[in-house]
């Protein structure tokens, strides 16, 4: 073995500085004909013609990449352009959703919304989602939080995160509300949405609290929201166990209509829905370190699922019926 | 030293008057590009996995040693065994030297974001503080699991030392070789059917600002090293101009068993998970405690690439742009002839 040799690379005259690569020439590119003239696009053209650039503007955008996502893969244009109008008819038409309480929601800031889940598919999650977007005077995106499953799941975790969702925990929560993101959880999970029709409108176990965690340590408001109308679109009147697990789901429906008519059985039976946001419930005036404070965070998540449980009772009573 | 980063770092550093002596060590000689730009370097041929390097540490009283030979890339045929040999086996002879020198004041090694894995049950955004819930098991990924192991024994046996650790995000530029390049340099970019994640990209200007700020400092401690914002995988694609094949999952582990073997590509479990779920890191700590910004966010360091030509792009931008207006022109015209 030799010994340790240092080879001057040049002879040590200490002047040269170091000359940047020289970058390769610009390419020879045919002129890009630019954006479409926005005088094109101007009011004298017909209705029909403006909504044609406009697809066609969306489609470029989205062929050239040129579009913006922010840090948890929430792909804005996407979302409201291609995400959001399939579910416009399911929501005025199907649904007929009437929101109530969009005041309690604030225009700008951080808060959190809370809601009760059902329905043995995420449509209340949807409908929740269009209400705030569409029917509130600052069009505000709800952020999601969901379980790991769904980012675990092909075509359903891509299409989760470029809606606006991420994981359900207290780093990306906290992240989402004290950047001013209106944020949405149903705390009662797969509890929840998979419970069996005659427990219908029963709120189950509302996790552990950590929803309100998030909520006191970014001293954020929770506003507590109900839905009524969700839990009668999938009765689900049977749980098959077996194929859930063998399929790794946390339950299988069986209802009326599924999985006797097959596909058909996809079809929403069409409730009458209410969405009504409550009272906030502020946390700025509680101690931020109230969030290490268990019986504080256990009073408030039972407060809080106290009141979307009279919401709910309140809202039934006044129903006529479940479809109109 | 003899890869872009490292060379391009011993220029900056032989640059500065401050700075008495650089001494950069490989095991290959820099090639001729790189070495225009040296200046008063001095070069060692020297393979860090063989105790010589002891021998540099002692006779050059070196104070700063700055660890960047821990790398995804295998140099020419190399195969993975030899790339983990290099990246573990040489950071443990290294650390070895070090702790035996008297004179090593500061220690700067090159990490990398892959130690917190790719998973479903991750947070968003990782902080350095972050424990991730599934840790690399194999690749590269492991490697750097490993090597910031060792640096933390070696931090805790010599306390005297500032360590800095910086983690790497994807580096890319228009001079280094990288494996995101190689990539998107497949005639057809396979993806995983399904998934889109998100990926954070680091400039090679900025990486460099960091390596030359992090090896003059003493500041100890791990730092995430990333350029803002995020690009998803499909925009990164589409951005390149370039065909995405979406292949489902268990289909491209096995077309990467294949590629692995053929030695083209290091296409291993972790970078499977990573193209099923991306990986973002926060960068709040560079930014306020480390002091620096990256001048190009992941958006601008990519176009940067393109800008260079280092990938060919099938489908350019004033392409679709023209068959925009092709569009509009002709849908246009008809209407206009029918309704005249």
């Amino acid at each position: 073995m030799g010994d340790a040799r240092v080879i001057p690379l040049h002879g040590d005259d200490g002047s040269r500085r170091p000359r940047p690569v020289p970058a390769p020439p610009p390419e020879p590119a045919r002129p890009d004909p630019g954006p479409i003239d926005p005088e094109l696009l101007a009011g004298d053209r017909p209705d029909w013609e403006r909504k044609l650039a406009g697809g066609l503007a969306f489609l470029r955008r989205r062929i050239t990449g040129d579009y913006e996502v922010d840090d948890f893969g929430f792909d804005r244009d996407l979302t409201e352009h291609l995400l959001a109008p399939p579910f416009r008819p399911l929501y005025e038409k199907w649904f007929r959703v009437e929101a109530t309480g969009l005041q309690h929601v604030p225009d700008t800031g951080g808060a959190l919304v809370v809601a009760n889940h059902s329905g043995t598919v995420p449509l209340d999650a949807v409908m929740t989602t269009l209400a705030l977007l569409d029917h509130h005077p600052a069009h505000r995106h709800l952020r999601m939080l969901g379980a790991d499953l769904v980012f675990r799941t092909p075509g359903l975790g891509a299409l989760a995160r470029k809606s606006g969702q991420t994981l359900a925990c207290n780093p990306d929560a906290e992240r989402l509300l004290s950047a001013g993101e209106l944020v949405g959880v149903w705390p009662e999970g797969f509890k929840g949405i998979g419970k069996p029709y005659a427990d219908r409108y029963k709120l189950q176990r509302f996790g552990r609290g950590g929803f309100v965690g998030a909520a006191l340590r970014t001293r954020v408001p929770i506003i507590p929201c109900s839905i009524v109308g969700a839990e009668e679109i999938y009765p689900m009147i049977g749980n098959a166990r077996t194929v859930a697990r063998l399929l790794g789901f946390p339950y299988f429906p069986i209802t009326p209509t599924f999985p006797l008519l097959g596909p058909l059985g996809a079809v929403p039976l069409p409730s009458k829905w209410y969405i009504e946001f409550g009272e906030p419930i502020d946390t700025a005036s509680l101690d931020s370190d109230g969030a290490d404070d268990p019986m504080l965070v256990f009073n408030l998540t039972d407060q809080v699922r106290e009141t979307i449980q009279q919401t709910l009772y309140r809202l039934l009573l006044q129903r006529r019926s479940v479809f109109r | 030293m003899s890869r872009h980063l490292g060379g391009r770092l011993a220029a900056s550093l032989a640059a500065d008057p401050d700075i008495e002596r650089v001494i950069g060590v490989d095991t290959v000689p820099p090639p001729r590009e790189l070495r225009a730009g040296l200046g008063r370097t001095e070069f060692v041929r020297a393979d860090i996995r063989n105790p010589l390097i002891a021998k540099v540490i002692a006779t050059a009283k070196v104070d700063t040693v700055v660890h960047l030979n821990i790398t995804a890339l295998p140099r020419g045929s190399a195969g993975r065994a030899s790339v983990k040999e290099m990246n573990v086996i040489g950071t443990m002879q290294l650390l070895a030297a070090c702790q035996k020198s008297a004179s090593v004041q500061r220690l700067v090694v090159k990490s990398s974001t892959a130690v917190y894995g790719s998973s479903s049950r991750d947070p968003a955004l990782f902080t350095e503080e972050t424990e991730p819930r599934a840790l690399p098991r194999s690749g590269y990924a492991k490697d750097a699991v490993e090597v910031e192991g060792y640096v933390r024994g070696f931090a805790r046996r010599r306390p005297d030392v500032s360590v800095g650790v910086l983690r790497f995000t994807d580096v890319i530029g228009p001079g280094p070789d990288s494996l995101l390049l190689r990539y998107l340099r497949l005639p057809v970019v396979p993806t995983i059917l399904g998934f889109d994640p998100r990926v954070q990209l680091l400039h090679a200007d900025d990486a460099l600002e960091v390596l030359r700020r992090a090896t003059l400092s003493d500041r100890g401690g791990t730092v995430n090293v990333g350029g803002e914002k995020v690009l998803l995988l499909s925009q990164l694609i589409r951005r390149a101009g370039r065909v995405p094949v979406p292949v489902p999952a268990p289909g491209l582990r096995i077309a990467g068993q294949a590629v692995r073997r053929a030695g083209l590509l290091d296409f291993s479990h972790e970078q499977l998970r990573f193209l099923e779920f991306g990986r973002v890191v926060d960068t709040t700590r560079l930014r306020t405690e480390f002091g620096y910004t990256p001048r190009f966010d992941t958006v601008q360091a990519f176009d940067d690439v393109i800008r260079s030509q280092q990938l060919a792009l099938r489908i350019r931008p004033a392409l679709v742009r023209e068959a925009e207006r092709g569009v509009l022109d002709v849908v246009r015209t008809v209407a206009a002839v029918r309704g005249g």
